[in-house]
């Protein structure tokens, strides 16, 4: 396991899809353990920062380390320490919740996971349903399924888009402890609440149209500065 | 807290295989679709060709040809799963090595084309063959299925990757996989020519030799060219 | 922002003017100075057409393969460019191949194609596959993935082309003599000096077509960018959906 302080480093960092630059020039640095919190309408930027420093898009300029790992050249040593919830599940809607667990877990090479498995399903009320097709789920069940599989091999950097989408005030607070400030893993989180997203997070970036408006530590921001953004 | 370091590609490789096979089991589509598409096609042949009885290089070119159409209902789904539901990502986010998933791909397709072609050459040896091939030609047919389904399914894989990011999928699988897979239905054929004749004959090795180049050179070029079809 | 890149296309004329005078010469040499074939007759002049082309061909998909290669290994968009227009000069190229070798199986065996001809039948396997380089590049949208995966089609095409060839000619019983082989060894003096300088010229012809298409193309988009310098937009470059590479006007 890399030992360094920091869990996020983003330096100079460029994504274009095609000529439009969807990332233009991002430089941040996350401390291990903290929240960052990325706020932008839709189409800033936010779900193409995560994908990237999840090394799913590659930075066409610039460098991401992720706990130490350069995601050039140790991408693969920096997957086992990231979990990732994206807008889609990643999971197969005809195996149940168990398959594609174990199957993540057998991708993740965890040893023995059935147990984690099972433990996984408990916190988050899936227990009684883990061996029907997800297809029959709904989408709270879906979402929360998604959330066992992003902290299945207990990942040290959470990157989590708009993770609480779909869930009732209920299901929140069950993940809580896996996916919230009590999982005392570092995060990233893309959102679209400022006041919510404010109160969880220890930096703040803002992004419009790729290019980072907003990067200051939490305390100095209120809720309305945020708002700004997405006017 | 549980144990976990990266697991080897072989592991990667039997935990997707496992997935895929576990998949077409739960929903048995690919299978299916192939195994009616070849039965009807034998049928069709039939007709179109006005014959009870076909042997020698008009019964090889009929199998292969329904061998090799099947196998692209096969190819046009390889990925389909995956991109549905995000599965591709979902190995991306694996700390695993890349080919696993081409090695998995091709061996579960490759599952798939000589499932299909054992039932097919059944169907086909009670329908429309005339000749009654011994126990030794059974056996050399398998050799030519199993050297020719593995080219298929390599280059159909590679194909597969292709196809599933553009907005036309089937298309492009159809008019991409057909030239790319004509040597294959060369060697193929030549070779399973005489299997099927009346009187019967052996198996040329030059065709096998050729098939095989066929699957190294192929196989090579996907190992070497996956990785940039699968990452962005 | 200024572009400084200076314009594509300008020393080309000088190019253009040695192509002209070696095809006008090859073109001389070959009906004029060569002799009548004494099997064929006047129809095998086709010969120092045809075979030139295939061979000009077969160039035209090796570099292709050859650029996709140096494309995936850099990602520079003048790769996926030179990629792009060997294959497509290289497709026309193959048309103009086959039905020259087309005539010339009318002339020589009476029929408009022959199955037997193995080279003649690679071609049009190859021309195939080369046919599906367009629509291949028209269904994928964003313009960097487009380039990466036509680099893989170009690496895998240029590797199917021999794999192709020996397929096919082991497939492919030889009945007819081959009174000339492809590769000119065993001509005559005054008919290889003819077919020679027709290679030198189908060569030349196609590496000047190849740069104008992309002295165009660089042309085009560097008008694209001073247009846009001028009107002041910037962000988006809504071009539409295209087969053809994108070039970034740095």
């Amino acid at each position: 396991m890399a030992s360094t302080d920091q869990a996020v480093v983003c330096e100079g960092l460029v994504r274009r899809y095609g000529e439009r630059r969807a990332l233009d020039g991002i430089d941040l640095t996350l401390k291990r353990g903290q929240t960052l919190v990325v706020f932008g309408p839709n189409g800033a930027g936010k779900t193409t920062l995560l994908r990237v420093i999840a090394t799913l898009l590659r930075a066409n300029e610039g460098s991401v380390s992720v706990l130490g790992n350069d995601l050039r050249k140790n991408g693969r040593e920096a997957r086992s320490e990231i979990g990732f919830l994206g807008h889609s599940s990643l999971c197969y809607a005809d195996l149940t919740a168990r398959e594609n667990l174990t199957y993540h877990a057998r991708l993740h090479g965890i040893a023995d996971p059935d147990e984690r498995i099972e433990r996984l399903l408990i916190e988050t009320g899936l227990e009684s349903r883990g061996d029907e097709r997800v297809a029959g789920y709904s989408r709270g069940m879906v979402q929360r399924l998604a959330i066992c599989r992003a902290v299945l091999h207990e990942p040290e950097l959470l990157l989590l888009d708009e993770p609480r989408s779909n869930l009732d005030p209920a299901a929140i607070d069950q993940v809580e402890a896996l996916i919230g400030a009590a999982s005392g893993r570092s995060r990233v989180i893309a959102s679209h609440d400022p006041a919510g997203g404010l109160e969880e997070a220890d930096l703040v970036l803002g992004l419009r149209a790729g290019s980072p408006v907003m990067l200051a530590p939490a305390g100095e921001l209120t809720a309305e500065q945020i708002g700004e953004l997405y006017r | 807290m549980s144990a976990s370091r990266p697991p080897s590609t072989l592991a990667a490789t039997s935990a997707v295989l496992a997935k895929e096979l576990r998949l077409e089991r739960r929903a048995p589509q690919t299978l299916t679709a192939m195994a009616l598409f070849s039965a009807t096609a034998i049928v069709i042949f039939h007709f179109a060709l006005g014959r009870d009885e076909v042997s020698g290089a008009l019964a090889s070119g009929v199998l292969w040809v329904t061998l090799t159409l099947a196998a692209l209902l096969g190819i046009g789904r390889v990925f389909v799963a995956d991109s549905e539901e995000g599965g591709l990502d979902g190995f991306l986010l694996a700390p695993v090595e890349r080919s696993a998933l081409l090695i998995a791909k091709a061996l579960s397709l490759l599952i798939f084309l000589i499932g299909v072609g054992a039932l097919t050459s059944l169907i086909f040896a009670v329908l429309l063959l005339g000749p009654t091939p011994s126990v030794t030609q059974w056996g050399s047919l398998a050799i030519v299925i199993v050297l020719a389904d593995i080219g298929i399914a390599l280059v159909g894989t590679l194909v597969a990757a292709i196809a599933i990011q553009t907005r036309t999928r089937d298309l492009i699988t159809s008019i991409l996989a057909l030239p790319l897979l004509i040597p294959v239905l060369i060697g193929a054929t030549r070779a399973c020519e005489p299997l099927l004749s009346v009187g019967g004959g052996g198996l040329a090795t030059r065709w096998l030799m050729m098939l095989g180049l066929y699957d190294l050179v192929f196989g090579l070029l996907a190992y070497a060219l996956f990785d940039y079809l699968i990452e962005d | 922002m200024t572009t400084t890149k200076p314009l594509y296309g300008r020393r080309l004329t000088g190019l253009a003017i040695a192509t002209a005078v070696v095809v006008t010469a090859s073109i001389g040499l070959a009906f004029f100075y060569a002799p009548i074939e004494v099997d064929q007759g006047f129809s095998q002049k086709i010969f120092y057409i045809h075979v030139p082309l295939a061979i000009v061909t077969l160039g035209g998909f090796v570099f292709g393969g050859i650029f996709g290669v140096q494309y995936l290994r850099t990602g520079e968009s003048r790769h996926d460019l030179r990629s792009y227009t060997a294959i497509h000069q290289g497709l026309i190229f193959c048309i103009g191949a086959l039905i020259t070798g087309s005539i010339w199986a009318k002339a020589a065996w009476g029929q408009w194609w022959v199955w037997d001809e193995p080279t003649l039948v690679s071609f049009l396997i190859v021309f195939l596959l080369y046919c599906t380089y367009q629509p291949l590049r028209f269904s994928i949208e964003d313009p960097e993935r487009q380039a990466r995966y036509a680099a893989v089609f170009a690496i895998v095409a240029g590797v199917f082309v021999p794999v192709n060839f020996i397929a096919v000619r082991l497939a492919s019983p030889l009945i007819h003599p081959r009174v000339l082989g492809s590769s000119g060894g065993s001509l005559p003096n005054d008919m290889r000096i003819a077919f020679y300088s027709a290679l030198l010229g189908a060569t030349l012809l196609f590496i000047t077509i190849c740069k104008y298409e992309m002295a165009s193309k660089n042309n085009r988009a560097q008008l694209a960018a001073l247009r846009r310098s001028i009107s002041g937009e910037s962000g988006d470059i809504s071009t539409g959906r295209s087969a053809a590479p994108k070039i970034s006007p740095s």
